[in-house]
């Protein structure tokens, strides 16, 4: 059906994808797993309230969630530029998008670690732990589920994004469905390239939701 | 010295602008080994108490004072340790649920940093002691109330602690279970001479284990003394209604015309004389029971009987003068318990 250069071109597009969303996940989460921490500790009934930060971080997360993805990609280009030194390709198309899933994912370990039985942190106050072990051993131990069911969800999401950036040349299937899609008419290449999408996300979503279950010990 | 000493223990919360006074100069001291218990309704403040003994609370005014150790003067790290000397316990457990049984006793030893080799050696001879060395590898969800109740104790007993504080660590379980964890907790005390601290709010189990205890109403220490001395001669309202345990059970007895009614407590020795039939047969006048019932009192028979006296005001000073020689607790029972 398709020569042997599409073939190529599209599997490189599979790899552009998929390492913009592992690359942009892992550093989504080394930004955005200690901010997250930071905001259920420091929130009302955290370890230690602090209105000052909470109400920062709460603020930061806020502003940046609420502006479009696109946009945000189109804002960032000069610190994109800075920092990887161009602003196309796949690698220039993680920066954008670590920022933008960073508040996001910080959300979603927040809200993670809010669901931690109050009365089992407690108990291990009672026992003399102090903030760090009850963060390390209680907080995301018991909450480790949740969170890895939020990392599945943020990797679909960042999946999709990884796409849309096809639209200011960000590399990968969603730049090849732009191209030849709507530059082109190529409807063909633009169906196989969201049939490869579904088919990523299906599996991302698939293997994740079955680990999440196995690491599970609440319920057997 | 006393082992624990709370002194004119005030603590407040603010709640949306107002403030609430949960606690109010309590002062009270648990000796070293006693099984102490602190009763009261619901809302009494007995939780925010158990809480000040181990600065989970701290105080508003007032003092803790844990071996002669006031816990305001201590920093935060030896706060910390001091904790770790006081073992505690839950109405709901409050297990790990993602750590397996062996996990969650060896849990208050790895954040006292002790190796894990050596902690599981511990944790598994803990769980010997409560009859739970089968279950190491079960998680929290595959247990019952009782058997995670006693995963509970194991845990809070892992750092060698001097005191156990028990928050409603019965109320969420069956009598029969009920019973089994009392009898655990009263070994405990036994073996190891741990001081316990009990917050319940069922008389049953402060007759069935503590040897001394607290009333707390309204936040504040209404009674305190020995469990013997409280049942058979309950001073203060609240004692008196934790004793008829429940309100609604009393109501049939209210109703019934009878004025004169009195509560009669029977001690072993005086329960091997017919005391009833003997009053009965002496004073040729008519006694109504309405009530009767037998408790396990610190580990002694107590039998409590409620009766109707005759109306006629000689005859009832005498049956009351005679329970008396015969060496019952006697109180009146007033119209509003």
């Amino acid at each position: 059906m398709f020569d042997q250069k599409t073939i190529e071109m599209l599997l490189i597009g599979i790899k552009d994808t998929l390492y913009m969303t592992i690359v942009s996940t892992f550093f989504g989460y080394v930004l955005g797993l200690p901010f997250g921490i930071v905001l259920n500790v420091t929130r009302k009934k955290g370890l230690h309230p602090n209105r000052v930060i909470y109400g920062i971080g709460d603020f930061v997360c806020n502003i940046v969630r609420s502006i479009p993805f696109l946009i945000l990609l189109i804002l960032l280009i000069p610190f994109t530029r800075f920092v990887v030194g161009k602003s196309y390709g796949s690698t220039a198309t993680i920066v954008p998008l670590v920022i933008c899933s960073a508040p996001y994912i910080a959300r979603v370990v927040e809200s993670s670690l809010n669901e931690v039985d109050e009365g089992v942190i407690e108990a291990a106050k009672a026992m003399g732990a102090g903030t760090w072990q009850i963060i390390f051993k209680v907080l995301l131990v018991e909450a480790r589920v949740s969170l890895f069911t939020g990392a599945v969800i943020t990797t679909g999401l960042l999946l999709g994004y990884s796409a849309m950036s096809g639209t200011v040349g960000g590399g990968g299937l969603g730049d090849i469905a732009v191209r030849y899609g709507y530059y082109r008419w190529q409807a063909d290449i633009m169906i196989v390239t969201v049939v490869l999408l579904i088919i990523i996300f299906q599996v991302i979503q698939n293997v994740g939701m079955h680990f999440s279950t196995r690491i599970d010990h609440r319920k057997k | 010295m006393s082992h624990i000493e709370i002194k004119n223990l005030t603590k407040k919360f603010e709640v949306k602008g107002d403030v609430i006074t949960a606690l109010n100069k309590v002062s009270l001291s648990v000796e070293t080994g006693d099984i102490f218990g602190i009763i009261g309704m619901s809302g009494a403040g007995k939780s925010t108490l158990v809480r000040t003994i181990n600065y989970l609370e701290k105080p508003t005014e007032g003092q803790v004072l844990i071996d002669g150790v006031d816990l305001a003067g201590l920093s935060s790290a030896e706060l910390r340790k001091k904790r770790s000397e006081i073992g505690m316990i839950f109405q709901n457990f409050n297990l790990l649920e993602q750590r397996n049984v062996l996990g969650n006793v060896c849990f208050p030893l790895e954040i006292a940093g002790i190796k894990r080799k050596e902690a599981k050696e511990k944790a598994r001879q803990l769980l010997k002691t409560v009859g739970l060395e089968e279950k190491e590898k079960a998680y929290p969800s595959q247990l019952s109330g009782g058997q995670k109740q006693r995963v509970a104790i194991a845990r809070a007993l892992a750092t060698n602690p001097r005191v156990l504080l028990c928050d409603e660590a019965t109320s969420a379980l069956d009598p029969m279970t009920t019973k089994s964890i009392l009898n655990l907790l009263r070994e405990i005390n036994e073996r190891l001479n741990i001081t316990i601290v009990i917050i319940t709010h069922q008389m049953s189990v402060v007759t069935e284990i503590c040897k001394k205890v607290a009333i707390i109403d309204g936040g504040e220490l209404v009674e305190e003394g020995d469990v013997e001395k409280i049942f058979e001669n309950p001073g203060s309202d609240a004692a008196k209604e934790l004793i008829f345990e429940k309100k609604e059970s009393f109501v049939p007895i209210r109703t019934l015309n009878t004025s004169n009614r009195i509560r009669i407590v029977f001690s072993e020795n005086s329960a091997y004389e017919p005391v009833i039939s003997n009053a009965i047969m002496t004073f040729k006048a008519p006694l109504n029971i309405l009530k009767a019932d037998t408790k396990n009192v610190g580990g002694k028979a107590r039998g409590e009987m409620i009766l109707g006296l005759p109306e006629d005001e000689s005859v009832k000073l005498a049956f009351i003068e005679f329970f008396k020689e015969q060496g019952l607790a006697v109180s009146e029972v007033t119209e509003d318990v």
